[in-house]
């Protein structure tokens, strides 16, 4: 849902119109809901001058709604008055240029923060000079100042359609018919109508992508989140829970950036985030941070996974704590830098020279990436591994309501520090294991007695030496993997959900839980019963995973790439059925065509 | 402070067990030797003390340190020692790393961290020349250098490390040479002491593929001739008779032997290595034993306000000023709401 705000000559009926008309050729339906002044002039950037259209398009819309998700502000009056109609956590658009000392006087503000006045988060907040760019759009057009100023709805225009993936064909057959006998200003509605487009692109705006209301929610104290924020606080839970300095060293990459923003500001919790030269160092100085003893963590999206490959088999090597957060984004190379994929899970699963094993997760939703990125951590710690946690445009910029979780809420994380007894004894050495997990003991630099050296030269199991003795090296790779399969036993084992007596069982893992659990319930309502089992852990997966699988006459494995967990599935369990329904769209799913999808599987 | 802190050290006390394996005569052993002694008269713990390194026989550095230590991957040491210094600012960060290695495939990272000002000292061997991989030219080799990569001479320009750290706004520059022995102890023990990146070259020669590389220079019969120790304070004076001495050109340096053309002891410039400006330090360590001597001692050490400091008072300074005793009391200091 997006309200169009401005004064009533700024024409924001004509945008918020076109947009709908863009969004319904597109098989949108839409509800709108104009909402104009009473004084047909009022003074201009005055309160009562405010205009507003809101327009919802969705799936099953019959209303308009109470709240908007999105509020584009063409000046501080239109602010005001429309502030009340965006829902909590919803993303606002300003006209930062229509907001100096006399336009807030005339909006009646107190001071000269309007944004701190009315209660906004700077999360929230796109302040645009609509303005500017729309005389700099039309600078060599030939139009008077005040033609020119006309032309801004339409700039705000575009940057909606590029936030909401309209193309701008329909909107431009839209102004065509409006300006048709005026070329000059069709012209300029039309290089502005791009400009707003290509703002949007340029900047890589995006807005939370949806939201979920829970319906009874437990009681507690609730907050707003969304999955990349929730992904920086599971950091910091972590952090607090193992007692170790959280240390973050990140480049900026869409969509993953919000990570780095959230824990830069998190310095009031102790939390060093530093930003590096590029995807390499960040990761580097990550692991410089792990061996010198914090908890270490680099955020990035897929094209900065793929620079951060060597270092992280370093990681693997050096077998020290690390956790790589991948925002997935639309591939291959720069690919589609705001849109949503999981095509990134072979890459976590395998882009590393040798064989070079390690734990990759998903979190579900955007709650689920606080819960996610808390247990990356543990597993990182606890198993002395690098984690890649696998998030994704979708559940990043996704919002939700959150319960702020107790003290107790979450278990202490134990770092594997080298036993006391062991270091008396003279026998501990840089690979000396436990023998249950076959994780190596951190020795933590600065400890008198344990100094030691590592690498990423294959060592010897014991001494950590550089070895290249064959039968060592057998051993060593084993090891490796053999650590990293230990860790089935220290996860939850997978769940199913929905009518877990069905024949067919839906499969997913990642941010499309969401969609695939509505999908599941939607068929079983249908009279098509239907399970659903969902990974968040895939590398190594459940303990359970065979059996599960092996109950059902189809398992039906849906995911937005070409078949990645479905073959990852179908290598580990070659008895299994698998049938496939992929997306590679840089859309998430829609429920109807995953219900569609699942009753031509089953009818065949 | 640390209750060893005060404890004695001697070399060996950095030194472990391992064999050395670089090549019997590499220029790497000196320097090893001389690091060790350069640790003992600091004496810093050897368990407080890291040493990390890229690729390369350099790079193979660590393995002979009794101290904490970290043979990392091509080009990424400076990198993984940022990170380390940050994480655990109160152990001493060393960086071992070639030319190859510190300013090819690491280049970017050496330059930010230069320009960072991290606490950490790079020791960069400059033999000019990829040894490891078996003898092509690297990143400092001349113009028209031979080798198994360029056998028709390289067509490319190399870097003068020096005049990187500079651009990079470094402000520590010293050089040695791998034979003079006590040369780099005094100049890794004045990088040590130094708060901020240190940057030390060591031309060292690689008896294998660039055998002779510095020789030009480092020739006992013309080394006195062809090199100037530069100490902060002192006349910039060289020669195996003592009596040549650096002079002002116009903008430029010239060198003179007193007593000739009318130039005195007075005309000799005094070596500043704390003023700021880098203007007269670059000149310094662009001299390359032609025409002006090369400058081997301490270039450059101007105190500046390190990364890792800075960042520590931040981090203290936010924490006083709005600090939160945990995320749960951060969070609900912000917009929430309850359900009962």
């Amino acid at each position: 849902m997006v309200r169009f705000s401005g004064d009533s000559g700024d024409g924001m009926q004509l945008a918020g119109n076109i947009f709908t008309n863009v969004s319904a050729a597109l098989g949108c339906r839409v509800s709108t809901f104009p909402d104009y002044p009473a004084e047909i002039r009022a003074p201009q950037g005055s309160l009562s001058g405010v205009s507003g259209f809101q327009v919802s398009v969705g799936k099953d819309v019959h209303t308009p709604g109470d709240a908007c998700d999105v509020l584009v502000a063409m000046n501080p009056a239109a602010l005001k008055q429309n502030i009340r109609f965006l829902r909590r956590g919803g993303t606002i658009i300003v006209d930062i240029d229509s907001f100096r000392p006399a336009d807030l006087r005339k909006a009646e503000f107190a001071t000269d923060d309007p944004f701190g006045e009315l209660g906004i988060d700077d999360n929230c907040l796109l302040q645009v000079p609509v303005t500017q760019m729309t005389r700099d759009a039309l600078a060599d057009s030939g139009l008077d100042n005040k033609s020119m100023l006309k032309c801004r709805n339409i700039f705000a225009l575009g940057l909606v359609c590029w936030l909401f993936d309209r193309p701008l064909d329909e909107a431009v057959a839209h102004l065509s018919s409006k300006f048709g006998r005026k070329p000059a200003i069709l012209e300029a509605n039309k290089r502005v109508l791009q400009a707003g487009f290509d703002y949007g692109h340029n900047v890589h705006a995006s807005v939370p992508t949806y939201r979920i209301e829970s319906e009874n929610p437990r009681p507690g104290v609730y907050t707003d989140i969304n999955g990349n924020t929730a992904t920086a606080w599971g950091l910091i839970m972590a952090s607090e829970k193992s007692g170790l300095p959280l240390f973050l060293g990140s480049y900026p990459i869409t969509p993953a950036t919000d990570i780095l923003h959230e824990l830069a500001k998190r310095k009031d919790l102790g939390v060093k985030a530093v930003q590096m030269e590029d995807e390499i160092a960040g990761v580097c100085s990550a692991i410089g941070a792990s061996f010198a003893g914090n908890l270490a963590v680099t955020s990035t999206s897929g094209p900065g996974l793929a620079l951060k490959s060597e270092a992280i088999g370093l990681a693997v090597m050096a077998e020290l704590p690390l956790v790589v957060i991948d925002v997935q984004r639309g591939g291959p190379s720069t690919g589609l830098p705001t849109k949503t994929e999981q095509t990134d899970l072979m890459q976590a699963l395998y882009g590393r020279n040798g064989e070079c094993p390690l734990c990759v997760v998903a979190p579900a939703t955007p709650t689920d990436c606080f819960d996610m990125a808390f247990q990356a951590c543990r597993i990182a710690v606890e198993h002395m591994t690098p984690v890649i946690l696998l998030s994704d445009a979708f559940i990043g910029n996704g919002a939700s309501a959150w319960r702020v979780p107790d003290d107790n809420d979450y278990p202490a994380i134990h770092a594997p520090r080298v036993p006391e007894e062991l270091k008396a004894s003279g026998k501990w050495q840089p690979y000396s294991r436990d023998p249950e997990t076959l994780v190596r003991y951190w020795a933590v630099p600065g400890t008198e007695g344990l100094a030691h050296r590592i690498g990423g030269l294959e060592k010897d199991c014991a001494c950590g030496a550089i070895s290249t003795d064959p039968a060592n090296h057998a051993r060593m790779v084993e090891t490796r993997r053999e650590k990293i399969d230990r860790i089935a036993a220290d996860i939850p084992e997978l769940e199913v959900l929905c009518d877990a007596d069905a024949d067919t069982l839906l499969v997913g893992w990642g941010g499309t839980y969401g969609h695939l659990h509505a999908a599941a319930s939607e068929l079983c309502a249908k009279g098509v019963p239907t399970a659903f089992a969902h990974f968040r852990y895939i590398n190594p997966l459940p303990a359970n995973t065979a059996e599960v699988l092996g109950r059902y006459k189809r398992v039906i494995v849906a995911e937005l790439n070409s078949g990645m967990m479905a073959d990852w599935l179908q290598c580990h369990f070659p008895g299994i059925n698998i049938r496939r329904i992929n997306k590679v769209q840089g859309q998430p799913f829609l429920v109807g065509e995953l219900v569609d999808a699942v009753e031509k599987t089953v009818a065949e | 402070m640390h209750k060893m802190e005060n404890q004695t050290y001697t070399a060996s006390d950095y030194k472990n067990g391992q064999s050395v394996r670089w090549c019997p005569g590499c220029g790497d052993h000196a320097i090893l030797n001389t690091l060790h002694k350069a640790m003992a008269t600091l004496g810093v713990p050897p368990h407080r003390t890291a040493v990390i390194s890229g690729i390369g026989c350099s790079s193979r550095l660590p393995y002979y340190m009794n101290t904490y230590g970290f043979h990392t991957i091509h080009g990424r040491a400076a990198a993984i020692a940022t990170g380390f210094k940050i994480a655990n600012p109160e152990m001493s960060v060393w960086q071992i790393s070639g030319d190859g290695d510190g300013l090819a495939i690491g280049g970017n990272h050496f330059i930010h961290a230069v320009r960072r000002n991290i606490d950490i000292n790079i020791v960069l061997f400059n033999n000019k020349i990829y040894g490891l991989t078996k003898g092509q030219y690297s990143p400092t080799s001349p113009r028209g250098f031979v080798s198994k990569s360029s056998p028709y001479g390289t067509v490319e320009d190399p870097f003068i490390p020096a005049e990187l750290a500079f651009g990079a706004r470094g402000n520590f520059f010293a050089r040695s040479i791998d034979v003079e022995l006590a040369t780099s102890q005094e100049v890794l023990v004045a990088a040590a002491r130094h708060k901020g990146t240190s940057v030390v070259e060591i031309l060292q020669n690689c008896v294998i593929f660039n055998n002779g590389i510095h020789n030009a220079i480092t020739d006992k019969e013309y080394r006195a001739d062809r090199t100037i120790h530069l100490r902060h304070g002192e006349k910039m004076l060289f020669g195996a008779e003592g009596n040549r001495g650096l002079v002002q050109d116009g903008f430029l340096l010239k060198a003179v032997t007193l007593g000739e053309d009318g130039y005195t002891i007075d005309d000799v410039l005094v070596h500043d290595a704390h003023t700021p400006s880098n203007f007269l330090h670059q000149q310094l360590a662009m001299m390359d034993g032609t025409d002006l001597p090369l400058a081997v001692g301490v270039i450059r050490d101007v105190e500046a306000p390190t990364y890792n400091d800075t960042l520590d008072a931040q981090v203290a300074d936010v924490r006083a000023h709005k600090g939160h005793a945990s995320l749960r009391d951060m969070i609900l200091a912000g917009s929430t709401w309850e359900v009962k």
